[in-house]
């Protein structure tokens, strides 16, 4: 995949040797370190999936050659992981919980932050405070986090459903989140919400101190109320830190393993499964790499897509 | 208070509400790790039992602390040892590999600066979750699979984007009049980097380096492929270890968390205010 940035309008064409005229050789040695890393475990690693995909590969990690298609799928030829992984009957449920676990994750987490990032702009003693508060969960280890959610919601011995019975809500018999699929779902994407807000909230802070304080000024001397301020004025001068929030965002909740790992990973079957936790169920409970590789395929060009929708809204090679 | 005008009046009441906001805003974050320190000095009894409280009920049990060093479930002093050995390793060499390449496309103009910039978004767009399976493959193919060395690697490469972007911002808001002064008196390129830039922008490359080291800190997804023996595994993937089918050691599972939990937190803290500068700048995982 190659990324171009787009030209700049009315923009002279940029010279192959600029301002200090240095070559590429000269380059080289102050880039070789971090290109070599990147080709070697990056790269590599990418290129080297997409070829498993495409191998039939024993439970015991042997490359049995090419892949031939199984004796329940259609004969794909060396595609047969791939016609494998897409007759499988899992995969449009583990899709569907893939989507709405992205879509439900980033819109309550960006929707929070806007408000969070908006109050804690404002002065007042303490705020700093308050900032190191909100940065704990991104620092802390997502695992970490995770677990003390999971226990909380324990319906025997969880604070949480304490909490619950002590305000009267429940019984003592307490509410079950963690072992019931949907339920398991729902608690895994509030944990998910949870640990997504203090990157998007410090993203979307950097994007409203950044707002001239001027153009709020002059809303205000044309008589826009506050509301009216934020929608016309703030907002759409949030609109690069929103669009970095959003697609960052988008792509680490995707890609997310433990959180539903730990919520949701000892309940049995797939039904509360995104693609990712799959892979890894497909990779080390079944033990098969190649169609554990081919499912990698697929999470990795919905990811490429979603790269590219990224550099085709953010332009990040503009300024550089 | 009897000077106090009532838009002085009215000034006031806005921030105490603020204040009363904000700490209700602190006490959610904080609330989930104050219930991690609870649990952490319970009896195991008592956090399994069916009528547990929220503070500990049979005294503190701050010996959990030290038991956890020594339990059937993982060998924790070997895991802390890998955490902190493949994190700063896997540091130093982001160090020693991003800041040469930062300095170069902040200050110089080369045909392929482009293509290299590039390169770093792609890399920053991905995780090692997501070439988990080609990971695994190919340090099984160079036989450094379950070693220090192949999470090594991973973790540099997998921060690398990051910590160039960040760095190279923040080389970028040097004047070029500096780096030509240096020049002017003779100073190489290397010189001029060390000598000239480095002073002025250590603190956006301490942000980045810690960046660096807590993400290495907290991974998880490769370790958990990559790394197959108990003693190589990293805190975050010996602390599931403790998590059983029936019986839960939370007091372990907490007690270890709050240990690993607290450095990285409080190096977090120091880096907090530069955060906002550095997100400004560019994108972050």
């Amino acid at each position: 995949m190659t990324i171009t940035p787009a030209p700049a309008p009315g923009k002279v064409p940029k010279r192959r040797r600029a301002l200090n005229g240095e070559g590429f050789m000269q380059a080289l040695p102050w880039l070789a370190p971090a290109i070599v890393l990147i080709l070697v475990v990056v790269v590599f690693p990418a290129g080297y999936m997409i070829f498993n995909s495409l191998r039939k590969i024993s439970q015991s990690g042997l490359d049995k050659g090419w892949a031939v298609p199984g004796k329940k799928d259609p004969d794909w030829g060396i595609f047969s992981n791939f016609a494998h992984i897409f007759s499988d009957p899992n995969l449009p449920r583990i899709l569907w919980n893939s989507l709405v676990w992205v879509v439900v994750v980033v819109a309550f987490t960006v929707l929070i932050s806007l408000v969070l990032a908006q109050f804690l702009s404002k002065p007042f003693p303490g705020r700093r405070i308050v900032r190191m508060a909100v940065v704990i969960p991104w620092a802390a280890s997502v695992v970490m986090t995770t677990t003390v959610f999971y226990y909380s919601l324990d319906p025997n011995y969880g604070p949480f459903n304490l909490l619950l019975e002590r305000l009267g809500l429940v019984g003592s018999e307490g509410i079950g989140f963690t072992k019931d699929p949907a339920l398991a779902l729902g608690a895994a994407m509030v944990v998910a919400v949870f640990v997504s807000l203090p990157f998007t909230i410090y993203t979307l802070l950097a994007g409203v101190q950044s707002v001239p304080a001027d153009t709020i000024e002059a809303a205000k001397m044309d008589g826009a109320g506050k509301l009216r301020t934020y929608f016309s004025v703030v907002l759409p001068q949030l609109r690069g830190s929103l669009a970095v929030a959003v697609l960052i965002n988008i792509i680490n909740v995707f890609n997310n393993l433990p959180i539903l790992k730990v919520m949701t990973g000892d309940l049995p079957g797939y039904e509360s499964d995104t693609l990712m936790t799959y892979i890894f169920k497909v990779m080390q409970d079944d033990q098969r790499i190649d169609w554990a590789s081919a499912l990698s395929v697929l999470n990795f060009a919905i990811v490429a897509v979603i790269v590219l929708i990224y550099v085709r809204i953010v332009k990040p090679l503009k300024e550089v | 208070m009897a000077f106090l005008t009532v838009e002085d009046q009215a000034t006031k009441g806005r921030v105490i509400g603020r204040m009363v906001i904000g700490l209700i805003i602190a006490l959610v974050f904080l609330i989930p790790y104050v219930v991690m320190f609870l649990g952490s000095v319970k009896t195991k009894e008592e956090i399994l039992s069916y009528d547990s409280q929220f503070l500990p009920r049979d005294g503190w049990q701050w010996q959990n602390y030290t038991e956890m060093w020594s339990t059937p479930e993982t060998p924790l002093p070997f895991n802390m040892i890998s955490t902190i050995v493949i994190s700063v390793a896997a540091t130093l060499l982001v160090l020693l590999v991003a800041m040469p390449a930062a300095y170069y496309t902040a200050r110089f103009r080369f045909p392929g600066r482009m293509a290299f910039m590039a390169l770093v978004i792609l890399t920053q767009m991905l995780q090692p979750a997501i070439l988990a399976t080609g990971l695994f493959k190919q340090m099984l193919f160079f036989g450094i699979t379950d070693t220090w060395l192949a999470m090594i690697l991973i973790n540099a490469a997998f921060n690398l984007a990051f910590a160039t972007w960040m760095m190279h911002s923040f080389f970028a808001a040097v004047p070029k009049e500096v780096d030509e002064a240096a020049q002017l008196d003779g100073a190489g390129k290397f010189r001029t980097l060390f000598k000239v830039n480095l002073p002025l922008v250590w603190p956006g490359i301490v942000t980045a380096v810690i960046f660096t080291f807590v993400s290495a800190w907290n991974e998880f997804a490769a370790s958990l492929v990559i790394l197959s023996t108990a003693e190589n595994q990293p805190l975050s993937v010996a602390l599931t270890k403790f998590i059983g089918q029936y019986a839960t050691s939370w007091q372990f599972v907490f007690a270890v968390s709050i240990v690993s939990i607290i450095p990285v937190v409080i190096l977090f803290f120091f880096i907090e205010k530069r955060l906002i500068g550095g997100l400004t700048a560019g994108s972050v995982k």
